[in-house]
């Protein structure tokens, strides 16, 4: 599976009112590329739960902080959609990437749940820290199409070049 | 931006509240439900019905409020009954092995006896 590049580039700041904005083009997009409505939602589910993450916990709630949110097709050879990679970065304090878990789900209690819902739903999730002086982090997750969307509900996509 | 409120319903009847959010619980609204479900659980009703027929989307804080109010409701011997919870939002509770843990009903009726 290789990468067509970053299409999509959206820069945001840290205010929650946006995660609903943020999802449905997460989710619109997701299904254009030939994702069923559950992979589609599950997509959005992971990028509003990193988002939570980066603005409660990288940036302390505050609301004016920039997030910045990348969405790469991923194609086969044949240019064949097969997924999609999600990347966010952030100027949020920097983490050991290996500190950031899941906790344990046995023990019910609110909140720790995001980072064990991303790495649920979908299938590659890799934290960094980012190079330069700004600092921050980067997350970039992707998922893989499985059970593509019923004929007609998507549309030619990004990699059907040269199509109708 | 402001603190973005939804709209919370919430009814009485006997011992008996229900609690009907409208629209998606996310991180920018699950504190309107958590003041809902507070105030609710303050006067520590027999039973707590929340009617999630109006929520299409619910992500980890809107189920960190539930489980906060599931918690309270315990220690106050309030019965707390989720209801009308459509697939969707049950997907949240299976990923974070919650669906077991509350009392989850299909329709307002069945809440009224689970």
């Amino acid at each position: 599976m290789t990468s067509n590049g970053t299409h999509i580039r959206l820069q945001m700041v840290s205010d929650p009112t946006y995660l609903s904005g943020a999802r449905e083009l997460v989710s619109a997009v997701s299904r254009r590329l030939g994702f069923s409505e559950e992979g589609s939602g599950q997509i959005a589910l992971a990028v509003d739960e990193a988002l939570c993450n980066i603005i409660r916990h990288g940036y302390d709630r505050r609301r004016d902080r920039p997030i910045w949110l990348s969405l790469n097709p991923v194609h086969d050879e044949q240019n064949r959609a097969q997924g999609v990679t999600i990347v966010l970065e952030d100027e949020a304090r920097q983490v050991d990437p290996e500190q950031i878990r899941s906790r344990d789900l046995d023990e019910v209690r609110p909140g720790g749940l995001g980072v064990h819902i991303i790495r649920e739903v979908m299938d590659e999730v890799r934290y960094e820290r980012r190079p330069g002086a700004a600092g921050g982090m980067k997350l970039t997750m992707t998922k893989r199409i499985t059970q593509p969307a019923p004929a007609g509900e998507t549309g030619p996509g990004p990699c059907a070049r040269g199509g109708a | 931006m402001p603190e973005e409120t939804m709209r919370v319903v919430t009814q009485t009847e006997g011992g008996t509240v229900t609690i009907a959010p409208e629209g998606d619980v996310d991180l920018a609204r699950s504190p309107t439900l958590r003041a809902a479900l507070r105030q609710a659980l303050a006067a520590k009703p027999q039973r707590l019905v929340v009617d999630l027929t109006g929520v299409d989307y619910m992500d980890s804080s809107g189920v960190a409020t539930l489980v906060e109010a599931l918690q309270t409701a315990r220690r106050g011997s309030t019965r707390l009954v989720l209801c009308a919870m459509k697939e969707r939002v049950r997907s949240i509770f299976e990923i974070a092995r919650l669906d077991g843990v509350f009392t989850i009903v299909d329709s307002r009726e069945k809440a009224a006896t689970a």
